[in-house]
């Protein structure tokens, strides 16, 4: 951690733009004054990023995050050195391998095979590293039968994957990754990042630039959110995400606001404490006018381990009767990802009547889900799906765990052995008990 | 300049790949391949035989004859020059992704463009060489073709330059460069012989570096004698200018490269 791997230091970056009409004219007097370069004057500028400063130590893994035109991408072509920063310093210190676009330099009309070959040139590498390292990109790229084919009868999936398998071999000091794992399947992009995670356990630094929020919280140890070119957050990737989600929704809910101006009528019924401004719209026939998330012991809570019970309590208000109606609960992670969702028309039950003040509880018996963050959507709303009222995203909760197992859904399990093989037990470490009184401890 | 050309000598193995590449990719696919570098300068040799020597025959002084013969020694490097310019014209818009993605040295793209087009043109030379023997007019000048090719290396390497990075801020260029360069043609001694023009003509060949390149090769191959010397040796001269003209803008635009394509 001696000395940062990048170090931006007040970096701005100005476009200029060259509008079509005037740079006409401007050939023209170029050609007839002579003055070429002094006439390559910019009509309009635009600033993507403004005052950005920051450090990564060596071994870190960052992450960038922001909406689209934030200036995520100016940044990573700036640490790349593709473009030079208008104002302000920029050093990286070690190779850099961007995986800005994969496959950027192959050629379509030759082999899979000479293409890795110039494209690890163009990286950076050797005659004899690309040789050295040939078997394995090919096999990371699970290319061998094709490497002799030429690049464009390539799938497009095929053309990532080799592209991400030169570049990935290249092995640099400093990796740039830009939304490429968005690409190929499941399978490969598990693999990219199985490698990604090598990485870092080699102690390598990784810039990562990427709107899945989920990814960025778990494998980032530091996050930026640029908004509008300027750093708006840095810090612990927890903290930042919130943030961001937080005003992500808050903007969400300004354009449906704008929208249905009955919304805006609507009451605050930010019970659950979560930092989320109201994201919701319906009729309000029937209004959720609070909603608590409750332990076993009926006490209001955000953060669960593992098994524990877990109980939404919507609190209802509905001033004339209705007779159509149906309660729904969804759960997704924080990157969006549906982790289930149900409701009581899909669960057959039938709607007769509510009218005043009302309560539903959707218990959860034993939350059966790993360490992350999860928002819930619960609404009430018509048998055709025309909403009374809609929550989106606006509650949350947080699940923690000792155990780092991964994916979203943990099944009741336990592991039994036999035969030849054993196994010390686990070191008993009981799941942490995140209740709030201490009577039953004491 | 120096410093261009050393960046040029540190990504030798880049160019050379990409070169390769280029060669490879152009006529696969194709049935003949690689013998396309063979026919393609035939073909158009055919053409303009026809033309000058059954549809607007005997006009040719004595120097010049047999005339194909006279004029193939001009055709080869012409289309090197012709064929490099033009395509170097649109070579850093095609190949964008690589400069806006990548971390790519830019003027490796249009260097490569002049060398691919320097090996068709090393192709052709067999078939020349084939042709000058078989006419028996072969003799040691040819050995003196380097030079020629050297200082054409060097002004199309400055040229291609100079038009690649202005060509990205000026897209007008691509389409006025095929005019300015079919005039160039007919401004350089190809289809005619220099040797006989006098009066304001020669005076404006004389200030074109491609008509002294030219001259120094037909007088090489076809002649059988040089003494074009200060000719070639002012060529030169303008050469390393234009190339240090096109390094030098190069240089200046380069960081406007990856944002203006």
């Amino acid at each position: 951690m001696a000395t940062p791997a990048v170090v931006a230091r007040d970096v701005s970056k100005i476009y200029r733009r060259f509008l079509h009409k005037n740079q006409f004219r401007t050939l023209k007097s170029a050609l007839l004054t002579g003055s070429l370069l002094s006439d390559l004057s910019p009509d309009e500028t635009f600033t993507a990023l403004e005052g950005v400063s920051f450090e990564v130590p060596k071994g870190a893994t960052f992450g960038v995050i922001g909406e689209n035109g934030s200036g995520k991408s100016t940044l990573l072509k700036l640490m790349a050195g593709i473009t030079k920063p208008t104002r302000g310093q920029l050093a990286v210190d070690g190779r850099i391998s961007a995986l800005i676009e994969l496959g950027a330099g192959f050629h379509p009309e030759i082999s899979g095979r000479e293409n890795v070959s110039i494209n690890g040139i163009m990286l950076g590498l050797t005659r004899k590293q690309i040789e050295a390292r040939f078997d394995d990109i090919v096999d990371f790229a699970e290319l061998r039968e094709f490497i002799d084919a030429p690049v464009k009868t390539y799938s497009s999936g095929m053309y990532m994957r080799l592209g991400f398998a030169v570049a990935i071999h290249v092995d640099p000091d400093v990796l740039l990754i830009d939304e490429v794992l968005a690409v190929g399947d499941e399978g490969f992009t598990r693999k990219c990042l199985d490698k990604i995670g090598e990485f870092r356990r080699r102690g390598r630094t990784i810039l990562l630039v990427s709107h899945s929020l989920g990814l960025v919280e778990k494998m980032c140890d530091d996050v930026l959110w640029l908004r509008h070119g300027r750093v708006a957050d840095h810090g612990d990737p927890k903290r930042v995400v919130d943030a961001y989600l937080t005003y992500v929704a808050g903007g969400e809910e300004a354009l449906l606001r704008a929208s249905d101006s009955d919304a805006a009528g609507a009451a605050d019924t930010s019970a659950t404490g979560a930092t989320y401004q109201e994201g919701r719209w319906g009729s309000h026939e029937i209004e959720i006018a609070a909603v608590r998330l409750l332990d076993d012991r009926a006490q209001e809570r955000h953060v669960y381990v593992p098994g524990e019970s877990l109980t939404v309590a919507l609190e209802l208000r509905a001033a004339q009767p209705v007779e159509d109606f149906v309660f729904g609960v969804g759960i997704f992670t924080a990157d969006g990802v549906s982790v289930y969702g149900t409701n009581t028309h899909l669960e057959e039950f039938v709607p007769q009547r509510i009218e005043g003040a009302a309560e539903v509880r959707f218990v959860i018996d034993a939350l059966a889900l790993v360490e992350g963050t999860y928002l819930l959507d619960v609404a009430a709303h018509k048998r055709d799906g025309t909403p009374y009222d809609y929550h989106r995203g606006l509650h949350s909760f947080r699940v923690k765990s000792r155990v780092k197992d991964v994916g979203v859904h943990r099944p009741a399990h336990h592991w039994t052995f036999a035969g030849g093989v054993s196994l010390a037990p686990p070191q008993p470490r009981p799941e942490l008990d995140l209740h709030e009184d201490d009577e039953r401890q004491g | 300049m120096l410093a261009q050309a050393a960046t040029l000598f540190r990504y030798r193995l880049l160019i050379q790949s990409l070169v390769s590449r280029e060669l490879k990719a152009r006529y696969r696919g194709s049935i003949l391949g690689f013998f396309w570098s063979f026919i393609n300068p035939l073909l158009q040799l055919l053409t303009y035989g026809l033309v000058f020597t059954k549809i607007l025959p005997g006009v040719h002084p004595k120097q010049i004859e047999p005339y194909l013969l006279f004029f193939f020694c001009g055709l080869l490097p012409w289309t090197w020059f012709q064929a490099s310019l033009a395509e170097a014209s649109g070579v850093l818009i095609s190949g964008g992704n690589l400069i806006k993605k990548v971390l790519f040295p830019a003027e490796v793209l249009p260097v490569v463009t002049v060398l691919a087009n320097l090996a068709h043109f090393l192709l052709g030379l067999p078939v020349l060489i084939a042709l000058l023997l078989l006419y028996g007019r072969l003799s040691w000048t040819a050995l003196l073709v380097p030079l020629p090719l050297l200082v054409q290396l060097v002004l199309t390497l400055g040229l291609a330059l100079l038009i690649s990075a202005l060509t990205v801020h000026f897209r007008d260029i691509q389409s006025i460069l095929t005019h300015v360069l079919h005039l160039w043609f007919f401004a350089t001694p190809v289809l005619y012989f220099y040797g006989n023009l006098g009066g304001w003509v020669r005076t404006i060949l004389r200030l074109n570096p491609m008509t002294h390149l030219l001259v120094s090769y037909q007088q090489m191959f076809f002649h059988d004698s040089f003494d074009h010397w200060r000719g070639l040796l002012a060529a030169a001269m303008v050469s390393l200018l234009c190339f240090a003209l096109g390094a030098f803008l190069f240089e200046r635009l380069r960081d406007t490269l990856a944002e203006e394509v």
